[in-house]
C-alpha cells in the first residue's frame, strides 16, 4: 500500500453517518483524544476514531433571540413602535409581531452604573432564560396604529410554547481563544471578564482550552456554514462566520491562534433548549450577558484533522492583557503569554508576580457538553453534516479593523 | 453560659497588633479561633468563639470596636445554589478563605466548604448567575 500523507482522506462524512446509524461509530471527546494520540500516535488514532466532540459554556454577549408572538385581534404592528419583555426593551424594527431581544439589553429604568459598580440583576439574557425555562413573560407593546394595524397598546403574558417561532440567533459566539485579563491599575475594575483586583490581584481567562470548538479545528477544515451543532441543549447550525471573525490572528506552529481569532454566528430552535445551557448572567459594573452552551462534532476525515483535535491545554497559548489601560484604549500591547495548563493550575506569573487565576468559561460544563454530544452520536441521535460553504480563512479572508472615525461637525 | 460566635474584620493597619491577645488577657475570656485569614488586600478576618461572663464579653467587644475592628455576630449562612451555579470558577479567586475552591484541577469542578466560610459576602455579587445566597 502506498504511504498516505496526513491530508489524505480516511473516510467521508457519509461513511461516518452510516456507522452512526448502525451504532458503530467511534466517538471520543477532545479531552479523551489527547491520551489516545499519546498512546497510539496520530496515524493509528485517525484510523480508529470517527468523531471528536468539543464543547464550550461561557458568557457570549453577542447573543439574542427572535420570535413571532402571533397576531392580536384587532391587529397591532410593533414595528416602528416600542416593545418590552419583562421591562427589557426588545427590538421592534421588523414587521408586525416579530421581536428580537438581545442578551445585553437592560430595562430603561435600570440604574446601570449610576452607582458604580452596577448590579445588572436582570436583562435580555434573563428574559431569554425565562422563556426557555417555560416561564410566562410580560409583553408590552406601544404602537402608533395604522388602517391595517389599528391597535396601539398590548400588555399580555406570553409563553414560549405559544410562540409561532422562537429562535436563538447569535451573531458572535465560540471565540477561538481569548485574552487572560488582569488589572495593573491601583483600583478594582469591573469588566466582562469579571472583577479584577488592583495591582495584578487576579487573572481571569475565558476559554474551554483543549475542549474549545474552534481551537480543535483551527483552520475550519470541517466546520463551516451549515454545520449541525449542539446548541443550548438542542440542535443548532452554524450560519455564518461570527462578527469580528479574525483568522489572521498570530498562530503557533500547531495552528493554534494565540489571540482571539475565529468566531461563529449560530442559530437554533429556542423551544428545544434548556435553561441549564441558556443562562442569563450579570457582571457587576459591566452588564448582562448570556451563557451559551455549544458543542461541535469534528469528523475525522484525515490524519491532519485528527492531529489538530489532539491539542492539549499546554499547547494552547493566550495573551495576558491589562484591562485597566491596554484593552479599553485599544492598545495592542500584551503583558506576556501563558498556556491553559498554567491558567488552570490556579496561578500564573505576570511581571514576576504570582497571580491567582479564575475561569469565566466553565471547563466542567464544557466537558458535560462534549460528553453529551458524544453519547448522542453514539446512540445514533445526532448525524453529522457536510458544510455548505467555508468560513473565511487564509489571505483572502477580510481583515478585522477598528472604526476609522470621521467626526461630524455641526454647521453653525 | 453559651459561648458566642463573632466575626472580626481587622483593617490593614491593625493586622500586626496583638489585639486578640489583649482581649483575652484583659477581659478574662476563653476563646476558640474557628477561622482566620488575611485577604490579598491585607484585611484580616477571624471567626472567634468566646466564652466568659456576659459583662466581660460586652466589654471585650467594646474594646475591639475601639481598636477599629469590625465586630459582627456570626448569624449568616452562605449557601451555593448548585442548580444556578454554572461552574465557572469566578468566585474561587475572590473567596479569601478558599471556602470556594476547585476540587479537581482535571474537571475544574467548583466546590464549597461551609466550614471555611467566614460569611464575608465578597463572592455574592461577582458570581455571574448570582448562585450564592445569604441565609439569615
Ligand atoms: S462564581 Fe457562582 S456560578 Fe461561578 S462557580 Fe462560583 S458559585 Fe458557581
Ligand atoms: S462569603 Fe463567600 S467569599 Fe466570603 S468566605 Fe464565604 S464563600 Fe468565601
Amino acid at each position: 500500500m502506498a504511504k498516505t500523507t496526513s491530508g489524505e482522506g480516511i473516510r467521508t462524512i457519509e461513511e461516518i453517518n452510516e456507522k452512526i446509524k448502525s451504532g458503530k461509530a467511534v466517538v471520543v471527546t477532545a479531552e479523551e483524544i489527547i491520551e489516545i494520540v499519546k498512546k497510539k500516535g496520530t496515524a493509528a488514532a485517525a484510523r480508529e476514531v470517527d468523531v471528536v466532540t468539543t464543547g464550550t459554556f461561557g458568557p457570549m454577549c453577542s447573543s439574542g433571540a427572535y420570535f413571532n408572538f402571533g397576531h392580536t385581534r384587532p391587529k397591532i404592528k410593533a414595528g416602528g413602535g416600542k416593545a418590552y419583555l419583562n421591562g427589557v426593551p426588545a427590538y421592534a424594527g421588523w414587521a408586525a409581531v416579530d421581536l428580537y431581544v438581545g442578551a445585553t439589553a437592560s430595562p430603561d429604568d435600570d440604574p446601570r452604573n449610576k452607582i458604580h459598580p452596577g448590579e445588572f440583576a436582570y436583562g435580555g439574557a434573563h428574559v431569554i432564560e425565562d422563556l426557555v425555562a417555560g416561564k410566562d413573560v410580560r409583553l408590552q407593546v406601544e404602537a402608533y396604529g395604522t388602517d391595517c394595524y389599528p391597535r396601539k397598546h398590548l400588555d399580555s403574558l406570553i409563553n414560549i410554547k405559544d410562540l409561532n417561532e422562537a429562535v436563538l440567533f447569535n451573531s458572535r459566539n465560540a471565540y477561538q481563544n481569548y485574552n487572560v485579563a488582569v488589572n495593573l491599575s491601583d483600583k478594582t475594575i469591573y469588566t466582562y471578564l469579571g472583577t479584577l483586583k488592583p495591582k495584578l490581584g487576579n487573572a481571569n481567562y475565558c476559554s474551554a482550552g483543549q475542549l474549545s470548538p474552534l481551537l480543535n479545528d483551527p483552520y475550519y477544515k470541517t466546520l463551516g456554514i451549515g454545520t449541525r451543532i449542539w446548541l443550548g441543549g438542542g440542535i443548532g447550525y452554524i450560519v455564518w462566520q461570527g462578527t469580528q471573525h479574525n483568522p489572521h490572528a498570530p498562530r503557533l506552529a500547531n495552528g493554534v491562534t494565540k489571540r482571539p481569532a475565529g468566531t461563529l454566528a449560530l442559530i437554533g430552535d429556542l423551544k428545544q433548549m434548556s435553561p441549564k445551557w441558556i443562562k442569563g448572567v450579570s457582571f457587576v459594573g459591566y452588564g448582562v450577558s448570556l451563557n451559551v452552551g455549544i458543542g461541535i462534532p469534528i469528523p475525522i476525515l484525515n490524519e491532519e484533522i485528527l492531529k489538530h483535535t489532539a491539542i492539549a491545554d499546554e499547547d494552547i497559548v493566550a495573551a495576558v492583557v491589562d484591562y485597566s489601560d491596554a484593552y479599553p484604549n485599544g492598545k495592542p500591547e500584551v503583558l506576556g503569554e501563558v498556556n491553559y495548563k498554567q491558567v488552570k493550575s490556579g496561578e500564573i506569573e505576570v511581571k514576576g508576580k504570582k497571580v491567582p487565576t479564575a475561569g469565566i468559561s466553565s471547563y466542567r460544563r464544557a466537558l458535560e457538553i462534549a460528553n453529551d454530544l458524544k453519547e448522542q452520536i453514539k446512540k445514533g441521535e445526532f448525524l453529522l453534516t457536510q458544510k455548505v460553504a467555508d468560513l473565511p480563512v487564509g489571505d483572502s479572508a477580510p481583515k478585522f479593523k477598528p472604526l476609522k472615525e470621521r467626526p461630524v461637525k455641526e454647521d453653525k | 453560659m453559651t459561648p458566642r460566635k463573632i466575626v472580626l474584620t481587622f483593617p490593614k493597619e491593625k493586622i500586626d497588633k496583638p489585639i486578640v491577645y489583649k482581649l483575652i488577657k484583659d477581659h478574662n475570656l476563653t476563646f476558640n479561633i474557628m477561622k482566620a485569614s488575611i485577604t490579598p488586600d491585607q484585611e484580616g478576618h477571624m471567626v472567634l468563639e468566646i466564652d466568659g461572663e456576659a459583662a466581660e464579653i460586652e466589654k471585650g467587644i467594646k474594646y475591639l470596636k475601639d481598636q477599629g475592628v469590625k465586630v459582627e455576630p456570626l448569624s449568616k449562612d452562605i449557601k451555593v445554589n448548585w442548580d444556578k451555579c454554572t461552574q465557572c470558577g469566578v468566585c474561587v479567586a475572590i473567596c479569601p478563605t478558599a471556602a470556594l475552591y476547585i476540587k479537581d484541577r482535571k474537571t475544574m469542578e467548583v466546590a464549597f466548604d461551609a466550614q471555611k466560610c467566614i460569611a464575608c459576602e465578597l463572592c455574592i455579587r461577582p458570581c455571574p448567575p448570582r448562585a450564592i445566597e445569604v441565609h439569615f
